[in-house]
């Protein structure tokens, strides 16, 4: 038995089969996958909400989680911010040649705790093994299926001026806690990626008010450009105040040091809410209640389309534009 | 828990913006240096603080920014030679030079690679041992020792195929142009935090001894700008120029000793092309002759072909000092971000940038 993938793994043949039912089904197995049919079958009812998401994040293995729960948190965050309840997932794996089984098992095993954390099955699945250099170790594609209740209707569109806007914790954690573990850049950190399924917190708050009107995970762009997409898909301006922001201590730093702004860095465990005034309350009082949600707070509220989209008041009371992100945050030259 | 909480900023900035306007008896015009302090500027929104009588003006430091056309020709006509690969900073690669820029080029087929430091682009030479690695280095005195020890590094293994494109700026020369040229009438320096850093805050000494200009280094938090511009209001106000620092937790007077012996021993001041402020004595960096191996421009034959500027873009007034962004035509309407004309909308330092993405808010 061999310590590394080797490109055979992925011939369809029986190294296939070994990694498939010793890597995978051993740990992830669930009546629907384990028939190994060409396609999942299995009955849904109502509103299917369907949603895809590649992921290629370079380590793959970062602080505070892997490119396993990633793939499953990514996808199931999708879904939530929808207003569904999230299913069933498929996995597809594209391993480069030489990845350590080792790291495999590891990835799967992430998988699977999130997996079940979220209460998702992973239904049906794809591997396959290429050259070196063709992939950098390890990428990952989920879909994600869910379904939405009758009534709901959560929509980036749906933001109205008055509305407030709810953040669900600190800013940046994933970001920064993924560069600081890049070649190049490396800095010690106790930090840790925020990586999180966020499905059973937007159920607790669905149910807690019927009166939220947009929901979404501000992941790669950052809260910025989060905040962009709403205001540009409702037809809105939206204003929110810096100093009611969480970041933490060491996001701060960090940010400093390599001239980053919190407000572009990539999340993966976090949501922003756009809600009715008059409930706003209830439901960040409901989300603290949630260990994914103790640091939410409102952010700021939605007003009259401006020509800026986003504005933001700062800590010293000036204003000014919060633009969407273009390109990768750098850190600075100089 | 929030950021502003932890720098405290809203209380201390209040406590500053008070003292600035008791100070700012007279009207004045400071120029920040550095594009990181333009930045500050624009995303803490500063200007909306002072008084009227204070003025800030962005100054041409911005590495990104300030190289030149030609330099820029002369990285895309290296990356096209057969067999090289290019390592470059990832701001640089979507600049602009006469024609083209390396993103093309890379797309063109050249082997071009992003690295945030010279030591990847050693590592990128390590692993490639039957190419030749040139690193397009740009830069003030902060980025320059780096590369200088790259070089010393690549020198003490034996590396026959590291190169580096010695793009380097030094900041003091420029300043001395700048000033000299008369285009700009300043009544103080708002010196830059990293470099300053490097060089130590005796290196702006000459400014407010020979031209009677108040010089204070400043950091890069909204707290350490509102202070150094306080410290330039109480000089003005008393009608003296001397050189101080409001980044005591990074600068000192004398600077990174070790850092400024590593640089002199593997680099030696030279001419350089500053875009929009032509041909500066003395502002640039070239290996000496002792490290000619590792010199690109000595190792490789290549035509970066004429240099052709970009009609409109006003780039060199801009970082001159002489005009701001909103005032060039292309801003905001061809030249955005996603489609930058000249190198200060490009680079995350640039002034242009900074304008495009902070720009005041009225209402």
């Amino acid at each position: 038995m061999t310590e590394k993938i080797l490109l055979a793994h992925g011939s369809g043949g029986s190294l296939s089969h070994d990694i498939v039912n010793e890597g995978i089904l051993s740990l992830l197995g669930n009546p629907i996958l384990n028939k190994l049919d060409d396609s999942a079958v299995f009955d849904v009812k109502g509103k299917v909400a369907f949603t895809t998401d590649s992921h290629v994040v370079q380590p793959i293995f970062f602080p505070g989680g892997d490119i396993g729960r990633l793939s499953v948190c990514g996808t199931v965050n999708d879904l939530s911010v929808m207003g569904a309840t999230p299913l069933y997932l498929s996995l597809a794996l594209i391993i480069e040649e030489g990845l350590p089984k080792e790291d495999l098992k590891k990835v799967i095993s992430s998988i699977k705790e999130a997996a079940e954390e979220a209460g998702v099955r992973i239904v049906t699945g794809d591997t396959k093994v290429v050259n070196r250099g063709n992939v950098d170790k390890l990428f990952i594609n989920t879909a994600g299926i869910g379904i939405i209740a009758d009534g709901v209707d959560i929509s980036g569109h749906n933001a109205r001026p008055g509305n407030r806007v709810i953040l669900s914790g600190t800013i940046g954690d994933h970001g920064i806690a993924v560069l600081s573990k890049r070649e190049g850049i490396g800095f010690e950190t106790k930090l840790e990626s925020d990586i999180a399924p966020l499905n059973i917190m937007t159920a607790e708050m669905m149910q807690a008010s019927a009166k939220i009107n947009c929901m979404r995970d501000p992941t790669r762009g950052g809260l910025s450009s989060t905040l962009n997409e709403i205001a540009e898909q409702s037809g809105v301006s939206i204003r929110i105040d810096e100093e009611k922001i969480p970041v933490r201590r060491e996001v701060a730093a960090a940010c400093e040091m390599l001239g980053l702004d919190p407000l572009y860095i990539a999340n993966e465990g976090k949501l922003v809410a756009v809600v009715e005034a008059e409930d706003a309350d209830k439901i960040l009082a409901q989300m603290k209640k949630n260990k994914y949600g103790q640091n939410a707070a409102i952010i700021g509220e939605v007003t009259e389309k401006h020509a800026a989209k986003v504005t933001l008041k700062t800590a010293l009371g000036t204003s000014r534009i919060v633009d969407m992100l273009v390109g990768e945050p750098l850190p600075r030259i100089c | 828990m929030s950021q502003q909480n932890y720098f405290g900023q809203s209380d201390m900035a209040k406590g500053l913006v008070e003292s600035i306007k008791r100070h700012a008896v007279k009207e004045a015009r400071y120029m920040e240096f550095c594009g990181s302090h333009t930045v500050a500027i624009m995303k803490n929104g500063l200007r909306q603080l002072l008084p009227h009588n204070l003025t800030l003006t962005s100054g041409p430091g911005c590495p990104v920014c300030v190289t030149d056309n030609s330099e820029l020709d002369k990285a895309i006509a290296l990356a096209k030679i057969p067999d090289v690969i290019v390592a470059s900073f990832g701001d640089m690669v979507r600049v602009p030079g006469s024609h083209s820029n390396l993103q093309e080029a890379k797309a063109g087929g050249s082997d071009i690679r992003i690295v945030y430091s010279p030591l990847d682009a050693l590592q990128i030479a390590r692993t490639n041992p039957d190419k030749a690695l040139i690193f397009i280095a740009v830069g003030f005195e902060t980025t320059a020792p780096t590369v200088a020890a790259s070089v010393m590094q690549a020198k003490q293994e034996g590396l026959r195929n590291y190169y580096i494109l010695s793009l380097h700026k030094v900041c003091p020369p420029v300043i001395k142009a700048l000033l000299d040229s008369g285009e700009v009438n300043l009544q103080g320096l708002i010196c830059p935090g990293h470099v300053s850093a490097v060089i130590g805050a005796k290196a702006w000494d000459f400014i407010a001894k020979d031209y009677g200009i108040p010089c204070v280094v400043a950091g890069f938090e909204a707290l350490d700008i509102l202070q150094c511009i306080d410290m330039l209001a109480q000089q003005t106000a008393k009608g003296e120029a001397s050189v101080e620092i409001a980044y005591k937790r990074s600068v000192t007077h004398d600077g990174n000793i070790t850092a400024q012996r590593i640089l002199e021993h593997v680099f030696e001041p030279c001419n350089a092309s500053w875009r929009g402020m032509g041909e500066v004595p003395g502002s640039g960096l070239k290996l000496r002759a002792e490290f000619a191996a590792y010199d690109a421009e000595k190792n490789f034959e290549f035509d970066p072909g004429p240099t052709k500027a970009q009609k409109g873009c006003i780039c060199g007034e801009v970082l001159r000092g002489v005009k701001i962004p909103p005032e060039c035509k292309l801003f905001r309407k061809v030249c955005t971000p996603k489609n930058p004309i000249g190198p200060c909308m490009v680079s995350s330092e640039g002034s242009c940038a900074a304008y495009y993405h902070y720009g005041e808010v009225n209402d």
